[in-house]
């Protein structure tokens, strides 16, 4: 949270200001530093307030694009992210933004402009049914009423977003409230009577989860998104080390655990290593953290970890045994969990488990060949080793997001910033611009797809106009890839609309503002990304690829983790 | 399955809209759900009878919970409670036949509340079974319209649970 100046406390000094300004100070109030969006009428009155705010305003050029940006900043950072638009269009065009950190529990607020009240239900110029349309994709959402209302609303959707298991929460805004002065001192206390998310951990259970884990002896990890959110992977890796636990993660969990650590066997589910999928099937205890079973991660559920006691810990009583059914659930914080059930951990002899998985570790390791074109998963390799493994990577959706999770080699969390959940393509141009906001010193990179980054490039421009030197390193294989490979294997080679000629995204990224660099070849690719990495301000790397690339190994769809296709691997 | 569950939830806008597309969104079927007023002027009580086994019953439960207006959850799955419907029925009764029907009337203790030359409207409530029983009968003479409100439910307090007199008449 960052003070910005001496403010006078107290709610007497809410009285006698307009709506907008009661907006601005509870949003100094909450810590709010920056805001990303785009302005329109019926948010006219908060956008005088910004005028000379200290709060950085960052300017999109599409509202989806701001609330990527809102998520991106949130995720890498820790913090609520805070986005506005305008009533209407503004607010239908955040609706992907706000399904995407729905999906994937980002702590946001996203405000969003109404028509005056007295107009709400008629139809009115640029008049939606904001809250109706994103009740189902946010954590809550509020239409404020009136001005008195307004602060203790806004730190309630800040309390909603960043408690329990977090997500986005809207806060609709009449122009009237934002005009209308506040006559009197507000209650300011939260009032929200069904909202308490459990966060501390039943101890019996916990110690339950510890004698289950102590007594198997091919216990594994399975590690979510939960665990970064609850900045609990130094807890984690305490108890894997003690009771010598191997750890998978999700592609949501990446970077919880050093991947080269030899506890770690990278990501498992459909796009996992062989490695992981293995261990998942052959394990007698099955320790899931902060993940929640996505049809991605189990295939076939009847045949996901047979043999296996599952332990669940999760904030969230509604993920436990919701897809696969829990032997030992533990409600609460993750890192509250994981720091107690430390003590409880029995140091013990695992060399068989472990030595099991070195062999499959070194008979099926992720690779690739490297003749003919630029392979997506070379460029990958080489952004990592050049960016020391150290960079914030945001990905868009797709192959290239897999090869990104496979490949780029995680070392810490909050380090991969991607849409796991809802897959939203698109993503990663804003979300990396996001994160380079709340990240100013650290290398950010985009690692993104042709069709992707086509969705959303036009933020570049925000990057230009904003001056963040985001690195957007566009992996060309003029195909939909991920949608290509489908057409493939389960549609015998008909590749319907998936055919993707490109611009030259380098032009294109000139025409911007930014830097553009081309490649094509294999020899100059290593230059071509020290001179991107070396340019201070945003570059666009447009790199042409082998067109037909498969991601593999690749557990079909419907089928169990033990029937994955390991392609040219095996 | 038939399972009730009943969920106090706050009185604002866009509550039941909420919990109707939650259901929906989900996939739970409902079989009714009622809302209505409570002790409390701030706080509305609904009673949702769902349709589903145990697991369904759990996530119903546990979903309704992340409901942020959902102040509280009770399932009367392991309780003894009380539930009741209310119905409006009309059946055309021709005058000739008005004895016999009253007299079924009588024995469901149900009150009639509008006569007319060709029909009568009945008031009965109860249980759902109760209810269903009267409309099996009465369905030979002709239904011609039929409202129910669905269910509401609470459960029992201490006392009344040892009353078996008491457990008999519901």
């Amino acid at each position: 949270m960052t003070k910005h100046r001496d403010r006078p406390e107290g709610n007497e000094r809410f009285v006698g200001l307009s709506g907008a300004k009661v907006f601005h100070e509870t949003l100094l109030d909450e810590g709010v530093d920056v805001l990303f969006g785009y302005p329109g009428g019926t948010v006219l009155p908060i956008f005088d307030v910004l005028y000379d705010s200290p709060i950085r305003f960052v300017h999109s050029r599409h509202e989806q694009g701001a609330a990527h940006m809102a998520d991106g900043y949130a995720r890498s950072t820790g913090r609520v992210g805070a986005v506005i638009a305008t009533s209407g269009p503004g607010a239908t065009n955040l609706v992907t933004g706000l399904a995407t950190a729905y999906m994937d529990s980002v702590p946001m607020v996203a405000f969003t402009g109404q028509v005056k009240s007295n107009l709400i239900g008629n139809d009115a110029f640029q008049e939606a049914d904001t809250t109706g349309v994103t009740r189902p994709i946010t954590k809550h959402n509020f239409l404020v009423k009136r001005v008195e209302n307004f602060s203790r609303t806004i730190r309630e959707a800040f309390h909603i977003a960043r408690t329990g298991r977090p997500g986005p929460v809207v806060v609709d805004i009449p122009v009237d409230v934002t005009v209308n002065t506040l006559q009197r001192v507000p209650e300011m206390e939260l009032n929200l009577p069904g909202y308490k998310p459990r966060t501390i951990g039943h101890i019996r259970q916990i110690r339950a989860a510890a004698e289950a884990i102590n007594a198997a002896d091919r216990p594994l990890l399975y590690v979510g998104g939960g665990v970064i959110i609850a900045n609990a992977s130094a807890a984690l890796r305490a108890v894997a080390q003690k009771g010598s636990l191997p750890a998978t993660t999700t592609l949501l969990g990446l970077g919880a655990i050093d991947e080269t650590s030899p506890l770690a066997l990278k990501m498992l589910g459909m796009h996992g290593t062989a490695t992981a999928n293995f261990a998942v099937q052959d394990c007698d205890c099955l320790i899931a953290v902060g993940a929640r079973f996505d049809d991605r991660v189990t295939g076939d559920v009847s045949t996901f970890a047979p043999n296996a006691k599952i332990v669940h810990i999760d904030i969230d009583p509604a993920s436990i045994s919701k897809n696969v059914k829990v032997d030992i659930p533990v409600v609460g914080d993750a890192g509250d969990i994981l720091e107690k059930m430390l003590d409880f951990i029995e140091s013990k002899d695992r060399s068989a488990w472990l030595k099991k998985i070195e062999g499959w570790k070194k008979e099926y390791p992720l690779k690739y060949e490297t003749d003919g074109k630029i392979k997506p998963q070379e460029v990958i390799e080489k952004v990592a080793e050049l960016t020391d493994h150290n960079a914030i990577v945001a990905t868009g959706v797709g192959q290239h997001q897999m090869w990104a999770a496979q490949f780029y080699g995680w070392r810490r969390p909050r380090q991969i910033i991607t849409s796991g959940g809802l897959g939203t393509m698109g993503y990663g141009c804003p979300a990396a611009i996001g994160a380079q906001v709340g990240n100013p010193g650290a290398t950010v990179i985009d690692i993104d797809g042709d069709g992707s980054f086509s969705m959303t490039m036009v933020e570049v421009i925000t990057a230009v106009q904003e001056n963040l030197p985001v690195k957007f390193v566009v992996l060309d294989n003029e195909y939909l890839g991920m949608v290509r490979q489908w057409q493939e294997m389960f549609y015998g080679r008909r590749y319907s609309a998936v055919n993707h000629p490109c611009p030259d995204f380098a032009k294109v990224a000139e025409g911007f503002g930014a830097r553009g660099i081309g490649v094509c070849e294999r020899s100059d690719l290593s230059d071509a990304i020290s001179e991107m990495l070396a340019h201070d301000g945003p570059v666009v790397l447009h790199a042409k690829v082998e067109p037909e690339e498969n991601v593999f190994p690749m557990v079909p769809a419907g089928k169990g983790l033990h029937e994955m296709e390991l392609g040219k691997l095996s | 399955m038939k399972h009730v569950i009943s969920a106090l939830v706050r009185n604002q806008p866009g509550v039941l809209a909420h919990i109707a597309g939650m259901f929906a969104a989900r996939g739970f079927n409902i079989d009714s759900l009622v809302v209505g007023r409570t002790e409390e002027a701030d706080l509305s009580r609904m009673t949702i009878v769902v349709l589903g086994d145990e697991s369904v019953l759990e996530q119903v439960r546990k979903q309704l919970g992340k409901i942020i207006p959902v102040v509280k959850i009770r399932d009367f799955s392991e309780v003894a409670y009380v539930e009741r419907d209310l119905l409006l029925i009309k059946i055309h009764v021709p005058a000739e036949k008005r004895p016999e029907v009253t007299q079924l009337v009588n024995l469901f203790r149900g009150r009639v509340v509008d006569v007319a030359r060709n029909s009568l409207m009945v008031e009965l409530s109860g249980p759902e079974d109760k209810l269903e029983a009267f409309i099996d009968l009465l369905r030979p003479y002709g239904i011609r319209e039929l409202a129910r409100t669905g269910v509401i439910a609470m459960q029992r307090g201490q006392q009344a649970k040892n009353d078996a007199a008491l457990q008999n008449s519901s």
